[in-house]
Formats: structure tokens, C-alpha cells, sequence
């Protein structure tokens, strides 16, 4: 039941807005998502204590006669998930106090309907279940980009949606053709469970099929070379707010996607193909590592260094070890936190300064010191620095890739040169050195911003430090999930 | 059968309204009419299963119902859509009895058993229809599109009239449950024009349902007719005349399949491509719809091209039916009242969001339904088909549905992204009328309502 009030309360703190139109929608909004994040503490503690809760799942009847069941429930790694998007979600809203946006009710509605369709989706265990809630995602981030984006916003959110909306259907298929391989008693089921044992029945042409129906929807929407196209103008054009709701959680609806509703089902599917999406997630993260490198507008560049961290993060898990996915699982977290602190600061930049591009900044440090340090700080966390929460998942997953090939792990760690590279240089560029005209004041922080990158770095040190409740969850997590593909 | 003598009877009152001067009456009546008619239908539901009339021409069993159930709700909505449509014109009563002998042939084609019912049928619906496209008689493309659609009907009848004769001259008898027995009893041995009769009604049905590349016609009659004809062409009519390719080629031709699926499944090809590619380039709302339609149309016959004569295939054209007449109703509603200074343009529709964000509202979720997104009445829709088609030996064409409905949604989205993006020259608000804002918010509420519990009828069919 507590999972059911997890996804319901949000949806149902999304209608008030809506209706009410109040102006006081920020603080509200901030309100819900605190205690949400309430909630899914409360879940944390629950599984903590018996993952077996049954208390944790909810079941009931949808459409019946075709075995749809409302059917969900609380893993390990779902329940890591669940916190990540609890827990960014306030700062979000938190970040967001310093813009005033137009009709704000509907701004935060929309974010708040985000919220409740991406619990859905890290909880679901029915296939068809999963795939409502996956498309459900989309429509309000869609009307968050279409609205409240930049210039050119009509032609790229387009863009975007029907890309994701491409590769959505084709895992609606190869869902369905999964579904009519079940056989449960003489009926068909969407059941989890079922479907893993319908695709393992599943000889190694027809895995590799439906591989690739279902991956390219998670491929698009993570997004791996070469279906990314969509994903560096959507990020900037989209407003701070939806960019962050982008690439720290909905990001994760991928890599999540692949762990739970690919590698378990099609096991012959992913050895026949895995090596080809790995060289293509490799590809993925040189390529878009080299591009970081030469970028001028700075949200450009969190953008395209996006592109290279999942690129890791699906490589290590397609290699379908215990330490890939396990690290796979643990840099989600971080990936997801660090990059809020990321487009922050970006926010920040533009509305202290006037301009992101990375040539016209300089010397912010002298400026204002405080800010040279939370940046420095979440700047060491998106290189994976040792005793930042970036390292443990960079490591695990280096170490998976290497289990699958030493050539490929070769390439793989460039990501953590280059990475270095692009995120020291910008912030040497930006911080450092000599003062520019355009940014006389950069002037004080405001307090909702220093509140969630000082927020933000505390999670990247404390978890750095002390990974162990969270890997802990992801190891039994994962060492579950690795019993289903065996 | 009570629902159709009803219809028919409202049909000779309206024609009499004029004489008798109860014009302003005739509204309420032939709602009420319609309302009796569907209760009529409500109660025949489960009965009078199997019992026909007129020596076997024309039998209501559950499937006949449930299709004039669709036709009459949507029938319902239309016409209080249609209001002022009426008052417009001087011979309001013509239109009046016209529309409604149009529905007495839709209703027709759900319940035929026999070849010359079907054609009367089809000929009741239509030839109302030509007039109604050219109805605005001053606009020199209504008067095309009604011509064209004479024409074009015509010859769609011709090769229909001439297929039934040759099906008799093989099987000497109209009945389709008697053709359906002789081609078990003569499979081996049956003459070359029997062949050639079937793909001719095929041909026939396609032209009627606008599936390509038989569908020439759609785009041209349905940017020229008033905009509610148009919407009761591409609801109604397009219901009516897949129930008839449904009990044609899932009762009556079942058994020689292998005949005319190769070809259904070439024209079901042709139609997503043409259409989805052609709806993508348009800039007048009108004609994009008439495209879109064309590749609903191609949706539905996967449907009869699947060939599973089961529960499934019949719930999943039901609901089809259903998600589609009434997301239409909403599009062509919002569209009827953007276009009211004549622009059927896209550029109506900016700004809209702010003009009027409840019809805005509306027309998103309409657009998102036609779309397929969930959690829409379109998204289980589509669900149906595809996992009717997943089974059979066409997954290419499924394939090809998943891709060209991908493109769908950028035409589809189009409409949005102008109702919420772009701004318009004047601020000015849409003003609608509160009986056609209510028929809008309630089947806007009915497409997302179906969406949610797709059970409510999506099982209505078990055998």
C-alpha cells in the first residue's frame, strides 16, 4: 500500500495545483515533494528491516480478460531509484525559486504528474503497466519544454518527442510479442516473472529480435550513440528545471529499463548482441567526451558530458556481470546527483552573469569564494575523484567492462581523462584566471541556490566516504537480478 | 431493428416539419428519437440473438448492436454539434432528413445478412451524403467535393453491384451464411469469377472507406464539405462501412483468405505510407484529418487482414470504432469552431491555448488520443491491433504501422505545438456555445475515461 501512496500522492498534489491556481505554487509544490521523500524514506526503512514486506507491493485486477494487472512493487534497485527521484525532486523545485515562471500551478503540476509517472515506472512489475508509465513520462515533460523553453523550443521538443515516441513503439511491440509467448495455466500474462520466462523460452533469433525492439527504446531515451541527436539541443533549449528532470531522472528510466525489463528476459539475446551495443556505448562516450571538450556554452557542455557518463553506465551493464551492474546501478545515483549541481550552476552563471559561454567568463573566485568551492566540489564528483560518491560507480564499472574485454575497458576509462579535461578546463576557464567585462558583480548567492548545491555537496562527500547502505542495497539487488539471468 | 424504423420514421417527420411548422421542435425530436433508438438497441442486447427479419436480409445480433450503439452515440454528439449548422441554412429540414437517412443506411450495413441489403445499405448512406458535401451551395469546392464524391461513389457502387453479381452466378444466392457454405462444399472447384467477385467487392469497400490507393477522393471531398458533414463521414460512415468489410470478409470469406489478404495487405501498406507521409506535409486541419483518416482506416482493416475470427479481433475493431468516431467528433467540434471566419488553416489554431484553454485542452487530448499516447482510448486502441496482428505471418506490416504512426505523431503534435507555441495576429477569444462546449469536455472525458478502463468495453464480445 505505501507503494501505491508513493506514486498516487504526487499525481494527487499535481490535481490541487491544477485546480486551485495558486500563485503560492512553489512553496506547495516544495511541500509535497518533501514529504514524498518522507514517504520513500519510509520505504527505505521498511525494506531495510524485511524486503520481503508485502506491505511493499500492491496488486489489483486492470484489464482483466488481457491479464493487465495494476501490479507493483519494491526491489532493490527499484527502491534505490525511488529515493534518487524523492530526493532530487524538492531540490528541483528548491532551485527553481529564484525564476519566475508564468502560470506557475501548472509548471509544478506538470513536474509533480513527472514525479508520480517515474515512481510508476521504477515500480512497476507488469509489463504493460510499465510501458503506460514509461509513455506517461513523457507527456508532461513534453508540455514543461514546449512551454516553458527557450527559442527555439516548438522545433526541438518535436524533435524529441517523436524520437522517444519511435523507439517507445517498437518496445511496445516487442513487449506484446513476449506477452503472446506467455503461458501461465492457458492464459497469457504480463507479469514480470512470466515474461522472463517466456523470453528465456525464446531461442537465440528470436532474443536477439526482441533485443533490439526493446533496446532501442531505452537506447534512445538514454540516449547512446548514435540516437542521440535529440538530447544536447533538448537539454539547453528546455527550461533549468525540465533539463535537470531529464538528464537526472528520466535518464535513469533507460539505464533502469535495460536492468529490469531487458537483461533478465532476453539473456541469449543480450551475448548474441551486448558486445555490439557496448563498442557503440564506447564509441558513445569518446565521441561525446571529444565534442565536451570543444563546447562554448556551458549547459551545452553538461549536455554532451551526459552523453559520456551513460554511455559508461550502459556499457558496464550490458556486460552483465555483477560488478558492471552493480556499478551501473550505483553511478546512476550519482550521476543523478551531481548533474542537478551541474545545470545549477549553469542557471546560475546565466542569470549572475548574462551569458553561459565558457570564453566571456572568468575569474568568478575572487568574486564570490563560497561559490568556488561548492562547484569545485561538484566538479570533483562528475570526475569521479576518490572519496566522491562518482568513484565507487566509476570503478565498479570500469572493472565490469573490464571483466567483458580489456580492450574495450581500455577505451572506456578514457572517459575519466577525458572528462577531467573538459570539466577542469571549463571550470579553470570560468573561475579562474582573469576577471572579463561581462561579469563586473557576479554578487552574492541566492539562498535557495547555495541551499541545494550546499545540499547537493554533502551528498556527493558523505557518499563518497560512505557508500555502504546504498551499494549494499545494490549488490543483494543485483546479486537477485543476476539468479533471473542465470 | 426498432432503432432502424425509428430512424427511418424520424427521417419522413423531419421531411414533414416544414409543412407542419415544428421546426424548432425538430431538434429535440430527433434527439429524444435517437436516445429511443439506442435504448431500444440497449434492450435487444444478449436477447434477440440470431433472430432476423425479412426472410433472413437483415439480423441485430450482438455485433450488429454494438456497432449501431457506436454509430448512434456518436450520432447523439453530432447532432447537437450540428445545431447551428441547422439554423444556417434555409432548407434546414432537407438537412435534417438527409442526415438521418444516412444513418438508416449505416445502421443497415451493421445488420445485414444478404449482398442486397448491403448494397441498399450503402446506397442509403451514401447518396444523402452527395448532397450533404455540396450543401454550401455558393462555395464552388463544396460543389467539387460533392460531384466528386458522386462520381467516385458511383463507381465504388458499380464495382460493388457488379462483384455481387458475379458471386451469385457462382453460389446463386445472396445470403452470406449460404456463400459461406458453398465455398466450404466447393473449395476445390470453384469458377475463376467467383475470384474475380471478391476482390471486386474488395476494391468496392476500399473506395469507401478511403483505404490507397483507392483514396483519391477523401482529401478533396472532405476539405470541401462543410466541416461537420466532413465529420460525419469520417465517424459514421467509415463505422458503418467496416462493420460490412468485417462480415463480408471475417463471416463470408473467411475460408479464401489466402485470396485477398496479399492484396489487403498491399493496400493496408499503401495506406499507412501514403497517408501518414501525405497527412505530414498538409497545412489545412481539414485535409490533414482526411489523411489521418486514411490511416485509421488502414489500422482497422489490420484487423480483418489478422483473420482471427475470435473474441479479440471483434472487441479490438469495436474499440477502435468507438476511440476513433469520438476522438474525431472532438478534433472536427474544435475545428468547426476555430474555423468559424473560414481559415481552416493550422495557423486557426494558434494561440489557442490562450484564446480558449479549455477547448485547447480538449483538442490535446483528442490529438493525443488519434496519436495513440497513453493514457488515452487511441493508445488501447492501437494496443488491440497490434496484438491481434503479432500472431500472424505479418509482422513486416506490423512493423511498418509502428514506424508510420510514429510519423503520425508529428502531424498530430503539430496542432498542439501551434495551439500552445505560436501566438496569433489578434488576441481574441474563441466564443463557443454551451451546448458544444459541454458535447466537447464530454467526449474529450469519454476518450480518457475508455482510456483508463478499456474494460468497460473492451470485452464485450466472448465467444
Amino acid at each position: 500500500m505505501l507503494t501505491l501512496l508513493l506514486i498516487a500522492f504526487p499525481f494527487l498534489g499535481a490535481l490541487i495545483l491544477f485546480f486551485s491556481k495558486t500563485s503560492a505554487a512553489k512553496t506547495i509544490a516544495l511541500g509535497i515533494t518533501l514529504v514524498e521523500f518522507i514517504i520513500s524514506l519510509g520505504l527505505f526503512f521498511l525494506y531495510k528491516h524485511n524486503p520481503d514486506n508485502c506491505q511493499l507491493s500492491f496488486e489489483k485486477d486492470w484489464v482483466s480478460n488481457l491479464g493487465i494487472r495494476f501490479d507493483i512493487g519494491i526491489d532493490g534497485i527499484g527502491l534505490l531509484l525511488c529515493l534518487l527521484t524523492t530526493f532530487l525532486l524538492p531540490l528541483i523545485v528548491l532551485s527553481s525559486f529564484k525564476n519566475e515562471y508564468e502560470k506557475p500551478f501548472n509548471f509544478y503540476g506538470l513536474m509533480l504528474v513527472m514525479q508520480s509517472a517515474l515512481l510508476g515506472v521504477f515500480t512497476a512489475n507488469d509489463g504493460f503497466l510499465f510501458y503506460v508509465f514509461w509513455e506517461l513520462a513523457l507527456i508532461p515533460i513534453y508540455f514543461i519544454c514546449l512551454l516553458w523553453g527557450g527559442e527555439d523550443r516548438g522545433r526541438i521538443t518535436f524533435k524529441f518527442f517523436v524520437y522517444t515516441l519511435f523507439g517507445s513503439l517498437f518496445m511496445l511491440v516487442g513487449l506484446i510479442y513476449l506477452y503472446n509467448h506467455t503461458n501461465v495455466n492457458g492464459l497469457k500474462s504480463w507479469n514480470i516473472i512470466d515474461l522472463y520466462n517466456a523470453g528465456h523460452a525464446l531461442n537465440a533469433t528470436q532474443q536477439s529480435a526482441v533485443f533490439w525492439l526493446i533496446f532501442i527504446a531505452f537506447a534512445i531515451k538514454m540516449p547512446i550513440f548514435p540516437f542521440h541527436t535529440w538530447q544536447p539541443n533538448t537539454y539547453v533549449n528546455a527550461p533549468t528545471q525540465g533539463t535537470m528532470l531529464l538528464s537526472g531522472i528520466m535518464l535513469k528510466m533507460g539505464t533502469f529499463g535495460v536492468i529490469k525489463w531487458l537483461l533478465p528476459v532476453v539473456p541469449l539475446g543480450v551475448e548474441e548482441w551486448g558486445g555490439t551495443a557496448i563498442i557503440l556505448s564506447v564509441i558513445g562516450i569518446i565521441y561525446a567526451s571529444c565534442i565536451a571538450i570543444v563546447q562554448k556554452d556551458y549547459k551545452r557542455l553538461i549536455a554532451y558530458s551526459s552523453i559520456a557518463h551513460v554511455g559508461l553506465i550502459s556499457a558496464g551493464m550490458l556486460a552483465m556481470n555483477q560488478q558492471g551492474i552493480q556499478g551501473a546501478v550505483m553511478q546512476m545515483l550519482a550521476h543523478g546527483v551531481s548533474v542537478i549541481g551541474l545545470f545549477l550552476i549553469a542557471d546560475i552563471l546565466l542569470r549572475h552573469t548574462g551569458t553561459r559561454d565558457i570564453d566571456k567568463l572568468g575569474g568568478i573566485r575572487s568574486m564570490n569564494g563560497n561559490f568556488a568551492v561548492l562547484f569545485l566540489i561538484i566538479v570533483m564528483g562528475a570526475v569521479a575523484l576518490p572519496l566522491t560518491n562518482g568513484f565507487v560507480g566509476e570503478f565498479l564499472l570500469i572493472n565490469g567492462v573490464y571483466q567483458f574485454s580489456p580492450t574495450l575497458a581500455l577505451f572506456a576509462g578514457l572517459t575519466i581523462i577525458l572528462g577531467a579535461v573538459y570539466m577542469l578546463r571549463s571550470y579553470q576557464k570560468i573561475m579562474l584566471g582573469e576577471r572579463t567585462d561581462s561579469n563586473v558583480a557576479f554578487g552574492a548567492l541566492a539562498g535557495s541556490d547555495k541551499a541545494v548545491l550546499i545540499i547537493v555537496c554533502i551528498v556527493i562527500v558523505t557518499f563518497g566516504v560512505y557508500p555502504k547502505p546504498l551499494n549494499d542495497i545494490a549488490e543483494e539487488g543485483v546479486k537477485q537480478l543476476l539468479t533471473y539471468i542465470k | 431493428m426498432k432503432g432502424l424504423l425509428i430512424l427511418s420514421g424520424l427521417g419522413i417527420i423531419a421531411m414533414l416539419a416544414e409543412i407542419f411548422k415544428f421546426k424548432k421542435l425538430l431538434l429535440p425530436i430527433v434527439l429524444l428519437g435517437i436516445v429511443a433508438a439506442y435504448a431500444t438497441n440497449f434492450m435487444d442486447w444478449n436477447k434477440n440473438f440470431g433472430i432476423s427479419y425479412f426472410n433472413n436480409m437483415i439480423a441485430f445480433d450482438n455485433l450488429a448492436l454494438a456497432f449501431s450503439g457506436i454509430i448512434l452515440v456518436t450520432a447523439f454528439f453530432w447532432f447537437i454539434l450540428a445545431n447551428d449548422y441547422f439554423e444556417e441554412d434555409s432548407n434546414t429540414v432537407d438537412h435534417f432528413a438527409l442526415v438521418l437517412f444516412a444513418l438508416v443506411g449505416a445502421l443497415m450495413l451493421t445488420s445485414f445478412k444478404n449482398m442486397t441489403t448491403l448494397f441498399l445499405g450503402i446506397e442509403i448512406m451514401s447518396i444523402p451524403l452527395y448532397v450533404l458535401a455540396a450543401s454550401k451551395k455558393n462555395d464552388v469546392k463544396s460543389n467539387e467535393a460533392g460531384f466528386k464524391y458522386l462520381i467516385m461513389g458511383s463507381l465504388a457502387s458499380g464495382f460493388l453491384l457488379f462483384g455481387i453479381a458475379l458471386i451469385y452466378g457462382a453460389s446463386g444466392s445472396f445470403d452470406l451464411l449460404e456463400i459461406k457454405s458453398y465455398i466450404t462444399n466447393n473449395v476445390a472447384s470453384m469458377p475463376a469469377f467467383f475470384y474475380v467477385g471478391v476482390v471486386m467487392l474488395l476494391i468496392a469497400m476500399c473506395f469507401k472507406v478511403s483505404a490507397a490507393p483507392f483514396h483519391f477522393w477523401a482529401p478533396d471531398v472532405y476539405q470541401g464539405s462543410p466541416t461537420l458533414i466532413t465529420a460525419l463521414m469520417s465517424t459514421i460512415v467509415k463505422t458503418a462501412a467496416f462493420v460490412a468489410i468485417l462480415k463480408l470478409f471475417m463471416v463470408s470469406f473467411s475460408n479464401i483468405s489466402q485470396l485477398w489478404s496479399a492484396t489487403l495487405a498491399v493496400i493496408i501498406a499503401l495506406s499507412l505510407i501514403i497517408s501518414n507521409f501525405s497527412a505530414a506535409m498538409q497545412s489545412n486541419v481539414k485535409r490533414m484529418l482526411a489523411y489521418s483518416s486514411i490511416s485509421h482506416a488502414a489500422f482497422m482493416l489490420m484487423v480483418v487482414l489478422a483473420n482471427v475470427r475470435s473474441s479479440l479481433s471483434v472487441n479490438a475493431l469495436v474499440f477502435y470504432s468507438l476511440a476513433y468516431s469520438i476522438g474525431s467528433i472532438v478534433a472536427f467540434g474544435v475545428l468547426y469552431n476555430v474555423s468559424r471566419k473560414g481559415n481552416e488553416g493550422i495557423e486557426a489554431f494558434n494561440g489557442l491555448g490562450k484564446r480558449n484553454p479549455l477547448l485547447a485542452m480538449c483538442m490535446s487530448v483528442a490529438m493525443l488520443s488519434l496519436a495513440g499516447i497513453p493514457v488515452t482510448s487511441g493508445f488501447f486502441a492501437k494496443y488491440f491491433v497490434f496484438t491481434t496482428m503479432i500472431g500472424t505471418g505479418y509482422k513486416w506490416l506490423l512493423i511498418l504501422a509502428v514506424t508510420t504512426s510514429a510519423i503520425g505523431v508529428y502531424y498530430y503534435l503539430k496542432i498542439i505545438i501551434a495551439m500552445y507555441f505560436k501566438s496569433s495576429d489578434g488576441e481574441e477569444v474563441v466564443v463557443v456555445e454551451k451546448s458544444q462546449t459541454l458535447v466537447i469536455v464530454l467526449t474529450t472525458v469519454i476518450t480518457l475515461v475508455i482510456g483508463i478502463l478499456p474494460n468497460l468495453i473492451g470485452n464485450m464480445f466472448e465467444f
